[in-house]
């Protein structure tokens, strides 16, 4: 009986080894690709770089030079920890406000941003692409402003969710004792939101990272970030494609992600389960 | 007390909300008007009642192309997306070890953006193609396929995380009972774990399904539409009547209200499934 489970069990293990390979080696692939001369990629994107097809850091010194890729590495970077900490603050002061001043605006107000989930992005990227340009507002900080509006629907949602199962009696307390709600908020309430917080941040810093469609419109292929930044190394190119450099611009961007990963790993998987499980 | 808050709105509310109306309210009621209007710039607009809603279905059918394209593929991706993760997930809640570092690397694909996964693939499928002499625009299965194991590669790690939590939520006892009864491990997984986890396979079946639905990204790297935009769907469709033909954006509009209505009734399917569910319980 035993040996028999422990048979199973390395079975087992032989298959989640197999299938841990599996998942990685499209990454691999890319990554061996990005060290081989722009010519023998396509061709067999399969085969190890070997003597002829060696390009050393080639690619890397194409791509970044190229493209841009670095100052869109800074954009993505800016708007997504601007946009975050706008996005954390700003919705757990207006979902604090929603859940305890009972009225009907913010009743009204928690349906809108609810009803706002649902809406899929095609709906109003024409008519906001217009909105933004005419208010000026297409530039780095206009887009983080953008993305205040834009999150605000999933974060007013977590957020006050959280927040009507913690009592008010704290806050009240603080109150009396002479804090103005600004301080009750910010030495109080702000504070025990922490756990939804980081999933907030977590759900809408992956969001933001990865935006195309919104930093497209909006910012134009000047201000590239990184997805945009890549979709137009390829689509600009018409066939004359240096998949070298553009093979360096993926790891590139893939890089950072890892990185984080690898540091973030345990909050990132716990608040996408929980942001999966409210939203 | 409460007053005393109540006044406070201009600094805890008025911030969120003009974004919100800026980005979202605004567009959207404008969206709605427009998509019965025909216009080229948002200016220049005129009345045209239903026209655009007829000429979305009428003009070509590309739309309607989209459509049954986007549905065949959002019902493929379920079943598998949902299957594979929910395998993986009973394989690692059993008592081995390592199990975090294997959880760690199925999820990690989830990270990677839509426009980054799509090129990805398109290397390795045309890669694979190469042997055969063909490439991903030969054919229009060869996107289908190729999106939906894009889409497999990058769900599964999400969904069977999610699957993971719940398995670890079923009271040991139950377990423990079932196997003092004589519970085959079949029987378990059939009459215990599939019941027990039935919340998790709601929220997990949504979620495939409206970000299958709503593929955009990763639709336009791995194939823009490719071959004669047979594997174009319905967001990258709508998005190309909007902006690579003048004349078009009120059908575009339109084309999107009708794609709004679609994803909205999905949801609402789900909050009824929900709340049913947590009545009889």
């Amino acid at each position: 009986m035993g040996s028999k489970k422990a048979a199973l069990n390395s079975l087992l293990y032989v298959f989640l080894i197999f299938l841990a390979v599996l998942f990685l080696s499209p990454v691999f692939i890319v990554l061996i690709n990005s060290f081989k001369t722009k010519f023998n990629i396509i061709s067999n994107p399969f085969e190890l770089p070997n003597e002829n097809t060696f390009a050393g850091l080639q690619n890397y010194i194409n791509g970044i030079s190229s493209s841009g890729i670095l100052s869109a590495f800074l954009r993505s970077l800016f708007i997504t920890v601007a946009a975050v900490s706008v996005l954390v603050v700003c919705c757990a002061m207006t979902a604090w406000y929603i859940v305890r001043v009972k009225s009907k605006l913010t009743k009204i107000l928690y349906y809108l941003f609810v009803f706002s989930m649902i809406v899929p992005f095609q709906m109003v990227m024409y008519t906001m692409t217009y909105t933004v340009t005419k208010l000026h507002l297409n530039n780095l900080l206009g887009i983080v402003f953008i993305y205040l509006g834009f999150g605000a629907g999933l974060c007013v949602f977590m957020m006050s969710g959280f927040i009507r199962s913690i009592p008010s009696e704290i806050e009240e307390a603080a109150q009396i004792d002479g804090c103005s709600p600004i301080q009750a908020f910010f030495l109080v309430v702000f504070p025990v939101l922490k756990p939804t917080a980081i999933t907030v941040s977590i759900l809408n810093a992956m969001w933001i990272w990865n935006d195309f469609l919104l930093p497209y419109l909006v910012l134009g292929t000047k201000n590239k970030t990184m997805p945009v930044a890549i979709q137009l190394a390829m689509q600009g190119a018409y066939g004359s494609v240096d998949w070298g450099g553009f093979m360096a611009m993926l790891v590139f961007s893939i890089i950072p992600i890892i990185i984080f990963y690898a540091f973030c790993q345990k909050y990132i998987i716990d608040g996408v389960a929980a942001g999966a499980v409210k939203g | 007390m409460k007053n005393n808050l109540k006044k406070y709105f201009p600094i805890f509310v008025l911030p969120t909300f003009v974004a919100f109306c800026v980005s979202f309210i605004v567009p959207f009621i404008m969206g709605l008007y427009l998509s019965f209007t025909k216009f080229t710039t948002v200016e220049n607009a005129q009345w045209v009642g239903l026209e655009n809603y007829i000429k979305a279905f009428t003009a070509d059918d590309s739309f309607i192309h989209a459509l049954w394209f986007t549905v065949k593929f959002t019902v493929v991706s379920v079943i598998s997306v949902n299957i594979f993760a929910f395998f993986l997930a009973l394989l690692l809640t059993r008592k081995i070890k390592g199990t975090n570092t294997f959880r760690t690397i199925f999820f990690m694909p989830n990270l990677i953006g839509g426009i980054v996964l799509g090129y990805i693939w398109n290397l390795i499928i045309n890669g694979v193609l190469a042997f055969f002499g063909a490439d991903i625009t030969f054919d229009a299965k060869y996107g289908f396929w190729g999106l939906v194991i894009l889409m497999n590669w990058q769900m599964i790690g999400y969904m069977m995380v999610v699957y993971i939590a719940s398995l670890q939520n079923i009271p040991r006892e139950l377990l423990e009972a079932s196997q003092i009864d004589g519970a085959s491990p079949l029987q378990t997984l059939t009459y215990i774990k599939i019941p027990m986890v039935m919340p998790a396979v709601t929220i997990c079946t949504f979620l495939t399904l409206s970000n299958s639905f709503k593929l955009f990204d990763q639709n336009l790297a791995l194939t823009a539409g490719a071959p004669a935009n047979e594997t174009e769907m319905l967001a990258l469709n709508i998005f190309n009547t909007f902006y690579s033909r003048t004349g078009w954006q009120g059908v575009g509009q339109a084309k999107a209200v009708i794609f709004f209505i679609l994803v909205a009734l999905i949801a609402f399917i789900q909050l009824k499934i929900t709340s049913k569910r947590e009545v009889s319980e």
